[in-house]
């Protein structure tokens, strides 16, 4: 009986000592010196491994920026500017800052302003449909609706609503562009994010001429150049029948939203305006002209 | 025992509703679109301006380098605008659109061209003029013909293969093109082997084609450098790598070209363009099309000129029939589903399928049951469902390793899984994102 | 206007052929040894085979449904031939509760635990079968007699498998000359008129479910002819060396469960290799284990393990085996 114990108790600790030795050696054998500078860095990092950095997760991130000795064209985009500041404050070198931005979908061709001319079936993916034509509706320039930025998207900051279109969720979007690249159109864009999420963009991408744009979709641009004149900034340029508002020089005084016939021309954010009377519409129009410089002047100051 | 290729294929209904009607001439359209982009490779550069005139065959684009083709007016006109048309590819595509002059003669002329036997023209002559005059692979493919006659003094080129497979269900156009003009055909056959010096060639037909096979056979008797091989009904027999597997056994390499075997491999509606180009100076501006449709009483083939739009085929055949729910060019195999009937008729189309309610819809995709039913046919001995796996998961070097580049995309795949998967709709997307990673990496 | 142009890719035409299909294609070729089993067995075949597909069926419905709340999948016919091969493999008086449990544990269990039709590594008969026979030993292996012969076997209530006599014959040092004398003749064996699993023992019928199932190109010749090549390959060997000890090959081929293994079992698309080498290797692999567990392991009958171990090894197989790509050169043989 006594033995019994004994002899398992022997066997035990002595496959305990065995395997110790063995790990001992291992460990020592195989140790890989590694930067602990990395760790350090990827602690900071958000760990979302989201690759809007270009590297395959946040970990390879640290690797490179450790490695690196210019990380000024580095930038984790989830973490912002105040991540990257801490990863200076590790390495002791110099960052980039860079001005937060967000994604924006520039398509506004729902299922009712933009009839449906032909069905697809096949695998509901944009990128595939893409490969076989230009999509359901006669616009071969607007959202194919099959929501491969949503599938990629890992912070579940967009969703497909009801009118077949893609949605941003501005509080969740951490601009990491994974989006960006999964639209095989080109629809989403990143462009800067101030405080109150203020925005005037077009939301078209329709080349076409006027007449078959519009055929195609209620809202498409139609290339008229109402904009362009009007905007007192320049920020507007018209190109192939397409209006594209330039996010540095725009002033978010959105004259250009009033006189765009297809409403075609998106502003979020913005207090709902009061109706009619020309007076107050001016203040109004004042009132975000001021609050645009002070967001400008904001803006140039965190620069 | 008839040959055939090896491994893989399927035999899909052969429905070739239109092979006792004969080849009729459509009216002159009134307008034709001519799209610049006809053929693989650069799409040719537009050398008319909007209000021009132009005759009957002039070059209205010119190639864009050498992978590339001329593209000739198909009537006499005027060029109205310069426009952007969905074309085959389902995208807006740079246009040429030419209102026909209904006075000129050169329109209403039915062209009449006698048999001319004799081949006066020169072995550099005869390339030249096949470049000049927009000729490209009408099987489908649309390959400029001229960069696959342009032969390396290091590839030895010894057999001639002539494409009358035809191996797409409903199409009758090459088919009836052999019985129409066979003599015309061992003509552009020995046009081709002057100008390459080769010595051997021979016809490929399917065995549903016993017609043709004793016409070309006939009219071959004279020359015993040509030979007539009946296949066995198989598709995807009109694939050049099958089709050289199946008539000589020899193996095009992963990634190779006929070439590089020794052959040279033509659609029989090219080897009668190279004959009108060579014997009679004709630019490429009409083809031979199947219109067909389960559903159309009068499907017929046609000569087309290029341009026309197929809106005007479908009046000519009575119009849609009630409940399409599909048009496709080309074949039910490998062809492109349109968006609308005012798609012109390019050097490609071979045919146009119109398919009623019943059978256009495809049906929900179920689990993968691993019958394996996708390898067997495969003909590239491809492993359609792994690729699919591998491009829906996003491992695109693993299915670069896979060897998906191979896939010939004949659609076999998808055309027997009992689970209904998409598999060469990812394999496609595989590819795209395979090539553009290959790129990138050069 | 009407409803818009369809776009898809090609093609746009497809064999009809669907996974339905397939599925009540397996179903009509077991017809025949259905027959059989109830023509044999009486009753108590048809009790069997009704419970056990009942059972399946009920259980992949009630599990989808209200378990894992995805689409239900019945209607495939896919839980329909779990049901009657499990049935086939089982003991015509095994109790009801039995039979169920089975069931049981080859839906829930070895297939929709896996991900349901298509994903399942192991045929989940074939698991309901093996789980029955190590959970209950003793009333998985006493056989009925067959209705007409029972008299002239030495148990009136139960009788051994062919190869259970072999096997018990062989263990009391009995040679083969003695034990014959006890075996069924080979027009039994072929006929099914012996002891055995509900739908094992007519390897005729079995056969012409088979040739049935080949003809309709649901399973292809590779895993059948090559089980059932390599099965006979070795137990010829063994028979030419010692026909005292070891049974003849016709023996083995008609008795137990090799021809419905063959056949249906080892077929089944989705636990079988992808490819033709694949197929060949996996079948030669179901051969030689089924040879040695009957010849040298404790049981008697060793198809439906066979399967089972070279189901684990498809995965290997098809990552191994593939065809040949088009236009790859021709490997030279290893010197």
């Amino acid at each position: 009986m006594i033995y019994s114990v004994l002899y398992s108790a022997i066997l035990l600790s002595s496959i305990g000592v065995v395997a110790a030795v063995v790990l001992f050696i291992v460990s020592k054998k195989f140790y890989v010196y590694e930067n602990p500078k990395i760790s350090e860095v990827e602690d900071v990092l958000p760990s979302a491994n989201c690759g809007g950095c270009g590297s395959p997760g946040c970990r390879a991130f640290a690797e490179r920026l450790v490695g690196s000795e210019d990380i000024s064209e580095l930038f984790c985009p989830v973490g912002g500017n105040d991540v990257m500041k801490q990863v200076a404050d590790i390495l002791g070198k110099e960052v980039a800052e860079k001005d937060p931005t967000v994604a924006v979908v520039r398509c506004q061709g729902g299922c009712e302003v933009r009839p449906k001319t032909t069905e697809y079936q096949g695998p509901k993916s944009c990128a595939i449909s893409a490969l076989i034509y230009s999509g359901e509706t006669d616009c071969q320039f607007g959202c194919l609706g099959d929501g491969d930025c949503v599938n990629v998207c890992q912070f579940d900051a967009m969703y497909m609503d009801d009118n077949g279109l893609p949605v941003v969720i501005t509080d969740k979007c951490t601009s990491c562009g994974a989006c960006v690249d999964a639209c095989p159109r080109n629809i989403i864009e990143m462009r800067p994010r101030n405080k109150r999420d203020l925005k005037v963009f077009v939301g078209c991408l329709n080349e076409d001429k006027g007449g078959i744009a519009r055929k195609a979709c209620n809202v498409a641009c139609i290339g008229c150049s109402k904009c362009e004149d009007v905007c007192p900034k320049d920020a507007i340029s018209m190109n192939n029948n397409l209006a594209y508002i330039d996010a540095e020089l725009c002033t978010l005084c959105r004259k250009c939203v009033d006189v765009c016939p297809t409403h075609s021309i998106i502003e979020t954010n913005f207090p709902p305006k009061k109706v009619k009377t020309p007076k107050p519409e001016e203040e109004t129009v004042a009132v975000v002209k001021t609050e645009a410089k002070v967001e400008s002047v904001n803006n140039e100051t965190n620069a | 025992m008839l040959k055939t290729f090896p491994k893989g294929g399927v035999h899909p209904e052969e429905n070739k509703l239109t092979s006792s009607k004969a080849i009729k001439r459509m009216p002159v359209p009134k307008v034709v679109y001519v799209p610049i982009a006809q053929h693989i490779g650069i799409p040719a550069e537009i050398i008319v301006n909007q209000k021009d005139k132009v005759q009957k065959g002039q070059v209205v684009a010119k190639s864009g380098g050498f992978v590339s083709s001329n593209i000739h007016s198909p009537v006499a006109g005027t060029v109205t605008k310069l426009d952007m048309i969905v074309d085959t590819s389902g995208y807006k595509k740079q246009c040429i659109v030419i209102r026909t002059d209904e006075k000129d003669e050169s329109n209403q002329e039915i062209p009449e061209f006698p048999l001319k036997k004799e081949i006066t023209m020169e072995q550099k002559d005869i390339l030249q003029h096949i470049s000049d005059s927009g000729i490209v692979g009408l099987g489908g493919a649309t390959f400029p013909s001229h960069v696959k006659l342009d032969l390396k003094n290091d590839n030895k080129v010894d057999y001639l293969i002539i494409n009358g497979v035809e191996c797409e269900p409903y199409l009758t156009a090459d088919h009836r093109l052999m019985l129409e003009k066979a003599e015309e055909i061992i003509v552009g056959i020995q046009i081709l082997m002057k100008a390459l010096h080769i010595n051997k060639a021979v016809i490929g037909i399917e065995n549903n084609k016993r017609d043709a096979i004793e016409v070309l056979k006939k009219a071959a008797a004279d020359d015993d450098r040509i030979q007539v091989a009946a296949l066995q009904v198989k598709y995807p027999q009109g694939s050049e790598k099958q089709l050289i597997k199946a008539i000589i056994g020899r193996e095009v390499p992963k990634g190779g070209l006929p070439m590089d075997v020794g052959v040279i491999v033509h659609n029989v509606g090219t080897i009668f363009a190279i004959y009108q180009a060579v014997q009679y100076d004709q630019p490429l501006t009409e083809r031979v099309v199947t219109v067909t449709g389960k559903n159309l009483e009068k499907a017929s083939n046609f000569w087309v000129k290029i341009g026309t739009p197929i809106k005007d085929l479908v009046e000519e055949v009575g119009g849609l029939p009630e409940g399409t729910r599909k048009i496709v060019n080309g074949g039910p195999m490998m062809g492109k589903a349109i968006k609308n009937t005012d798609v012109p008729v390019t050097k490609g189309t071979s045919g146009i399928l119109v398919i009623s309610e019943d059978e256009a819809s495809r049906q929900e995709p179920e689990n993968c049951i691993r019958c394996g039913k996708c390898v067997f046919v495969c003909p590239m001995g491809l492993e359609p469902h792994l690729l699919m796996n591998l491009t829906e998961k996003g491992m695109y070097e693993r299915a670069a390793s896979e060897d998906v580049m191979t896939c010939i995309e004949c659609g076999s795949c998808s055309y027997v899984c009992p689970s209904h998967r998409p598999l060469l709709d990812y394999i496609r997307f595989g590819k795209s994102i395979v090539k553009k990673l290959n790129t990138a990496k050069n | 206007m009407a409803d818009p142009i369809i776009i898809s890719a090609s093609p746009h035409v497809h064999s009809n052929k669907s996974t339905k299909n397939l599925m009540y294609d397996v179903l009509y070729a077991l017809i025949p040894a259905f027959l059989v089993s109830i023509y044999v067995f009486g009753v108590s075949a048809l009790v069997l085979t009704s419970v056990a597909v009942a059972s399946c069926v009920l259980f992949e419905y009630v599990i989808q449904k209200y378990l894992l709340k995805t689409t239900v999948t019945v209607s495939d016919g896919s839980a329909l031939i779990t049901g009657i091969l499990l049935a086939f493999n089982l003991p015509s008086n095994l109790p009801i509760w039995m039979i169920i449990l089975g069931s049981l544990v080859a839906i829930g269990v070895a297939k929709l635990s896996f991900g349901g039709l298509g994903y399942n590594i192991f045929n989940p008969a074939l698991v309901g079968r093996v789980f029955l026979l190590i959970s209950f030993p003793v009333q998985m292996t006493s056989w009925p007699t067959a209705v007409e012969n029972n008299t002239t076997l030495v148990d009136a209530v139960t009788s051994e498998t062919t190869l259970g006599i072999i096997k018990e014959g062989l263990m009391y040092g009995d040679t083969m000359t003695t034990i014959s004398e006890k075996l069924p003749s080979t027009i039994d064996l072929l006929l099914g008129i012996t002891g055995g699993s509900a739908g094992e023992m007519s390897a005729l019928a079995l056969i012409l479910g088979g040739i049935f199932l080949l003809a309709r190109k649901v399973i292809t010749w590779h895993i059948p002819i090559t089980i059932l090549v390599t099965m006979t390959v070795m137990t010829g060997i063994f028979w030419l060396i010692n026909p005292e000890q070891y049974a003849n090959p016709l023996i083995h081929l008609l008795s137990g469960g090799a021809i419905l293994g063959a056949f249906y079992m080892a077929t089944d698309l989705v636990t079988s290799p992808m490819t033709k080498k694949g197929m060949i290797v996996f079948a030669i692999g179901i051969g030689v284990i089924t040879v040695v567990i009957r010849l040298f392991g404790a049981y008697p009958e060793g198809v439906s393990f066979a399967i089972l171990i070279m189901n684990a090894f498809v995965p290997l197989i098809n990552k191994y085996f593939k065809p040949r790509r088009f236009g790859s050169p021709i490997k030279s043989k290893i010197v």
